[in-house]
């Protein structure tokens, strides 16, 4: 691991008084800066315990805590929070301030003069989505379980930290809120690049908010951590296996990108060609569908060895239509959902002109699925045999 | 796939709604009368009335041809007005050095580090108010002598269990959350005190105030029994006398003492209530 890492636990511990067992046990743990690290687990496992060691809301018993290669494990724990953004599920905002004012919260501790404190918070609601207008004056009780949690996450990037703390922040809020409040999340995070630790219970939450994901096992063991796409091609234990449960493969495939996979050409019949020339291209290929392509080189039908007998060579009404064109931007998860829906079960991939580049087999998909595999693995082995 | 993200990115609008302030069109009579506290502007009206009706009442008394001590009792410039001054001062240091108290005291109990002790002070605050009002006012008049001051001090051990238990329930009140939140933010233990949790708790804080202080103004009326003076002077005069005029002039005087300073600590708690809450 790289020796730059901005948060850093050495052998962490926690035992409460009067309890056999840690509730965390030695753990160590690198998150390096401008990523997300997402610490998810079963309940109690401990996870969010460990993400309050990690500001000091909770003491530990033993090990060393770094940040910035400084050893924070016993300064003052106020100066150091005033340093780490905290948003928790609850939100926790006052709600005998103002939104402007609990976005200030932590910038008035560190006595910046009120003209910056007005312009900051007028920045931050307007970075995560509020227009300040409306929302600087108003009193926590006005705004939607949404809202509230984007004033949350404002207040918590307050004096602009470097490292945010976000445990299950967006747990409490409706499913459509929540992917929103994901998606714009992530958005804002490509521009700040802060260093986040983010706890979750959810695999589906930290497969896709984690640059890299902690699966955490009793007491905070650390079962296997790694990129999502690795942890997805290549759970190391059973335990992950099961935590990471049924269609982790299909879930892997959001990490491909169609333009990736080497798609070969495909059998096609040109507008204007006669269904007996496309016929013949049909047979002589071997496969079961034959794509029209318009004079622009886009793919418009699909047609079967029947439905050519039958065209009048219109390629209107016979035959399939090309509905959905994919682009290589799009993940092989898109991909497969399309195949799914179309009967010739494969799918278009066009350029920006909508000139057809490739078409997507289910073998381009098993063969992406199966390198991932063995690279992950490939990956693993390596690791053990530097060890 | 562009398509999909779009829809699934405007359909939420309406869940994400802020919930709408303005009131409904038609508002009922309850709620109108709710939202502008038209209870707590018409008190003074009432309180008015009283002191009117206890001025006709005073005024058509033949004050002139009405037995010796009768008349004496119910001199305004040095017998009324007095007691009532005298009546006001008492329940109003009673009740301040009862704050003084109990505040900081449920402040302390509601640490974590005295959180253990709490039930045991408040069994005895407890213990204070169940003590007979009499025997309370002797013990301590044994203590301090027989006047005002031991009065107040008595009268202190009655009140304050009501702002002690209000001071510890309104900061045990405060959602863990906000406090967390504060604590995660790098607030001190003593911001998120003065920042957070008082301001939050001031209003059962100030309902507990408000106990104590009605307590207090009828507990002064028995101020006169350890030569504390006050209204009680003159309601005692009226038994003694059998002099039904006496009983009332003191007694409503007392009610409209106690009913104004009840309708201030309303007004206090509407106004120091923090807004937002």
């Amino acid at each position: 691991m790289s020796s730059e890492a901005k948060i850093r636990l050495e052998h962490v511990e926690k035992r409460y008084h009067g309890s056999s067992v840690p509730a965390v046990e030695d753990l160590s743990l690198e998150v390096h800066e401008g990523e997300i690290l997402v610490l998810v687990g079963p309940s109690g496992c401990g996870k969010s315990t460990t993400l309050r060691l990690i500001n000091r809301m909770i003491e530990p018993t033993g090990g060393r805590l770094f940040l910035d290669e400084e050893d924070v494990t016993t300064v003052d724990p106020d100066h150091l929070r005033r340093r780490i953004g905290y948003v928790i599920q609850q939100i926790g905002l006052f709600p005998h301030q103002t939104i402007a004012q609990n976005i200030t919260t932590v910038p008035r501790m560190l006595k910046w003069d009120k003209a910056r404190m007005a312009e900051r918070a007028d920045e931050l609601l307007h970075l995560t989505g509020l227009d300040p207008e409306v929302y600087r004056d108003r009193y926590p009780k006005e705004l939607s379980g949404g809202q509230a949690q984007r004033v949350g996450v404002a207040r918590a990037l307050g004096a602009d930290p470097e490292i945010m703390l976000m445990d299950e922040p967006f747990g409490a809020i409706d499913p459509i809120t929540r992917e929103r409040l994901q998606n714009e999340f992530l958005r804002l995070q490509a521009e700040l690049k802060k260093t986040i630790v983010f706890v979750t219970h959810d695999i589906d939450e930290a497969i896709k908010m984690g640059d890299r994901i902690a699966i955490l096992g009793e007491r905070s063991r650390i079962m296997q951590c790694d990129t999502p796409e690795r942890i997805l091609a290549f759970p190391v234990d059973e335990f992950v296996d099961d935590f990471i449960g049924a269609g982790s493969t299909i879930k892997g495939l959001n990490f491909e990108r169609v333009g990736d996979l080497r798609l070969g050409g495909y059998p096609s019949v040109r507008l204007g060609q006669t269904p007996a020339a496309g016929l013949e291209t049909l047979r002589a290929s071997g496969r079961d569908w034959l794509l029209v392509l318009d004079e622009e080189n886009r793919p418009v039908r699909w047609m079967r060895e029947d439905d050519l007998a039958r065209s009048t060579g219109s390629y209107v009404d016979e035959g399939e239509e090309v509905r959905v064109r994919l682009d290589a931007d799009d993940t092989l998860f898109h991909s497969l959902e399309h195949m799914l829906q179309s009967s010739a079960g494969m799918c278009c991939v066009v350029d920006k002109r909508g000139a057809l580049t490739g078409v997507v087999e289910m073998t381009h998909l098993r063969r992406a699925i199966r390198r991932a595999q063995v690279e992950a693995r490939r990956h693993y082995e390596d690791l053990e045999d530097s060890a | 796939m562009t398509q999909q993200t779009t829809s699934t990115l405007e359909r939420p609008s309406a869940t994400d709604q802020a919930p709408q302030a303005a009131a409904p069109p038609s508002e009922g009579f309850l709620a109108t009368w709710r939202r502008l506290s038209l209870g707590l502007w018409l008190a003074p009206v009432g309180i008015a009335a009283l002191i009117g009706l206890l001025y006709v009442y005073y005024q058509g008394l033949d004050l002139e041809n009405a037995v010796r001590q009768t008349g004496s009792a119910l001199r305004w410039d040095t017998k009324l007005w007095p007691q009532l001054v005298q009546h006001v001062q008492i329940s109003f240091w009673a009740t301040v050095i009862v704050i003084a108290i109990a505040v900081p005291l449920g402040i302390v109990l509601t640490r974590p580090a005295f959180r253990r002790v709490g039930p045991y002070i408040v069994a005895v605050a407890n213990s204070g108010q169940a003590l007979p009002a009499y025997g309370l006012l002797v013990l301590v008049a044994a203590g301090l002598g027989m006047n005002a001051r031991a009065a107040v001090w008595a009268f202190v051990v009655y009140a304050l269990l009501p702002v002690l238990r209000n001071t510890m329930v309104g900061l045990d009140n405060v959602d863990r959350a906000v406090i967390e939140a504060g604590r995660g933010m790098g607030m001190t233990r003593l911001q998120v005190l003065t920042r957070i949790e008082l301001p939050l708790a001031v209003p059962v804080i100030l309902a507990g105030v408000r106990v104590a202080m009605v307590l207090n103004i009828g507990m002064a009326t028995l101020a006169f029994l350890i030569g504390g003076g006050a209204l009680g002077v003159t309601i005692y005069s009226g038994i003694e006398l059998n002099q039904n005029s006496v009983l009332i002039v003191g007694a409503v005087l007392v009610a409209i003492v106690a009913l104004t300073f009840d309708w201030l600590g309303a007004v206090a708690e509407r106004y120091l209530r923090p807004r937002g809450v």
